[in-house]
């Protein structure tokens, strides 16, 4: 049995004193694919920015691929988030005074990883992005925004992918396809795949699930 | 991808925005080039004019007019001192030499002056072609008047009563040109030299130019008063010792009829009051570099703002609190860089074309094609001042809440 992707303990969350998130014992292995389920509020985006390391728990330890995050010292932690944790966005959030290929060379430099562009532009063609590379965000319709969203966050081969609220905004054929592809994506790098949604339709397509209650 | 390329994309992407920044720091640095190119050159010119002459005596006025019409030739001399008076000057031990000047006609507006070979010696001005004067009618020129009066060996001209074209011209008494002075950059480019013996015999001369000088002399102070036979206009003094600083302006101004002027006194209160004149204008181009500065910091600000999500996204993608203000600061720096190059580039531009033309109108050269001290200074204030604004954007950047903008709603 190989090393977790991640693994969560005794995780708990507090804004301003009023606790938001409860979550005991979670071990996700890698490929490993799961949705984070509960209405809103119940903690859902506020699980994701703990697992990538943006926002450290009021109690409870995080480890990703073997570390634990509170130990990693700041700056050690913001480059290990850029390599190993790739993050989708439910606003997408790309970004717009750059091109498609120069929003995944952005990620490749800021992760210190060696720039790629072949290896870029071969991850937007495998995406049906291909003539997109040099197209602003702006002109790419939602689909295709989303799918360069995906892009940029699998460019640097992730451990972990974590991802907010992919389909809300999408009707159920373009629902479906986002999750093929983050599913492919994760597949492609072996990589352990946490949704959270409170989208029903999808249910279905995940055996793992977990159910957060929000605060007790 | 890198910082840079990042930083000029976000500079692109508000072009105009950007555009309008530069401009305006352009134009407060262009003026201040503008500013210093003239005043250092104006200043060069006028110590080179006056270096070697430590006094300047003639008749008694105003100190200043006597130093810009014996020194620089732009003003109307005092009026003339009595040759006897200037011959007993001479035997001061405290002077070391005394090179007498006699003005008062012109020629196209070049201004002739009787002088002896020391005044050539004073600029090291040397005869390109030809030799100096040695008989009265004798005339050498300027390596401007020549230029500009295209006379050549041995041609004749005569010269016109006054200081100003348009005056009455002396024609029973012509001058030859026996030499041509090669370019000295000093004053001597734009005069014609005699022997002092023709401008008086010039004068000496005409029946009807007695009379009139008889009531210029009481009337009207507005006209140059002529050099009469054995009267000089000025005499430019070198001192024979420090110790004659000290005491021979005081000896001359109190003992005698004569006025002892220093043009390093009489140019530095000339620019002093020039000076007022370029601290105004110096200060408004400061306001506006400063207000480019502000401009800078507001568009970065607000810009700031909108790329609240963009920040929170980069540190996200791994990116450290400290690679986003160095990121700021860049997008500052080059909107700096490109002000100050832009405005040195301008100021420079404009000086030229300022100085081309004024050196058609006013034959006062001034080149844009030179580098003065104090355009560094310029360059370091300007960007600092770039650097500063985008110093609170920056920490504004550092400091971003990641996870509170990525959980706004």
């Amino acid at each position: 049995m190989t090393e977790p992707a991640f693994a969560v303990k005794h995780l708990r969350h507090a804004y301003n004193g009023e606790e938001v998130l409860r979550l005991d014992d979670w071990s996700v292995a890698e490929g490993e694919s799961w949705l984070v389920l509960g209405p809103s509020g119940s903690g859902k985006t506020t699980l994701l920015h703990i697992l990538a390391g943006i926002l450290a728990p009021t109690e409870g330890s995080v480890s990703v691929a073997g570390r634990a995050l509170r130990e990693l010292p700041a700056s050690e932690l913001d480059r290990f988030r850029g390599r190993n944790i790739g993050i989708v966005f439910q606003r997408l959030h790309l970004i717009s005074s750059l091109t498609i290929l120069g929003n995944l060379l952005l990620a490749q430099y800021l992760a210190g990883a060696s720039r790629d562009i072949g290896a870029a532009r071969g991850l937007l063609a495998s995406l049906g992005l291909a003539d997109k590379g040099d197209s602003r965000p702006r002109a790419l319709s939602f689909g295709q925004s989303q799918r360069a969203a995906v892009a940029r966050a699998v460019v640097n081969s992730p451990r972990l992918i974590l991802a907010d609220e992919p389909t809300s905004n999408l009707d159920d054929a373009n629902a479906a396809a986002a999750l093929d592809v983050l599913l492919a994506q994760a597949r492609a790098c072996n990589a352990a795949l946490v949704i959270a949604t409170h989208d029903r339709r999808i249910r279905d397509r995940f055996e793992r699930q977990i159910t957060l209650a929000g605060g007790a | 991808m890198n910082l840079l390329r990042l930083s000029l994309a976000y500079i692109r992407a508000r072009a105009l925005n950007s555009a309008l920044n530069v401009l305006l720091l352009a134009l407060g640095v262009g003026t201040i080039v503008v500013l210093l190119l003239f005043t250092h050159q104006l200043q060069q010119r006028l110590e080179r004019d006056s270096d070697g002459i430590d006094l300047v005596v003639g008749a008694k006025g105003s100190p200043l007019q006597l130093i810009l019409s014996s020194v620089y030739h732009v003003d109307i001399p005092t009026g003339n001192i009595p040759l006897q008076d200037a011959e007993k000057l001479k035997t001061n031990p405290l002077i070391k030499s005394a090179v007498p000047l006699a003005l008062g006609d012109s020629y196209e507006g070049f201004r002739i002056v009787g002088t002896n070979h020391d005044y050539v010696s004073l600029y090291q001005g040397k005869p390109a072609q030809g030799r100096l004067w040695e008989k009265p009618y004798e005339a050498v020129l300027g390596s401007e008047v020549a230029a500009h009066a295209r006379l050549n060996l041995g041609d004749k001209f005569v010269g016109s009563h006054g200081l100003v074209e348009g005056g009455e011209k002396h024609e029973h008494s012509p001058y030859t040109v026996v030499g041509l002075l090669a370019p000295s950059g000093s004053v001597l480019d734009r005069l014609v030299l005699t022997s002092v013996e023709s401008v008086w015999e010039i004068h000496g001369q005409g029946p009807h130019e007695k009379d009139e000088d008889e009531d210029e002399n009481g009337s009207d102070p507005t006209k140059p008063r002529h050099v009469q036979p054995q009267e000089l206009t000025a005499l430019l003094v070198q001192y024979a010792s420090p110790m004659a600083a000290a005491m021979l302006p005081r000896q001359i101004n109190s003992q005698s009829a004569l006025q002892a002027a220093s043009p390093a006194f009489e140019s530095a209160r000339l620019l002093n009051l020039v000076g007022v004149g370029v601290q105004t204008v110096q200060a408004f181009a400061l306001v506006l570099i400063l207000c480019a500065g502000l401009s800078v910091f507001i568009a970065l600000y607000n810009a700031l703002r909108e790329r609240s999500y963009d920040l929170a996204v980069m540190r996200s993608l791994g990116a450290s609190p400290g690679k986003l203000l160095v990121a700021i600061l860049i997008e500052g720096m080059i909107l700096a860089c490109a002000g100050v190059v832009l405005g040195l580039v301008l100021g420079h531009a404009l000086t030229e074309v300022l100085g081309t033309w004024l050196h058609a109108s006013q034959r006062v050269y001034i080149t844009g094609w030179t580098v003065v001290p104090g355009e560094f200074l310029l360059i370091v204030a300007a960007l600092a001042v770039g650097l500063l604004s985008a110093l609170l954007p920056a920490v504004l950047a550092y400091r971003t809440d990641i996870a509170e903008v990525l959980a706004r709603r």
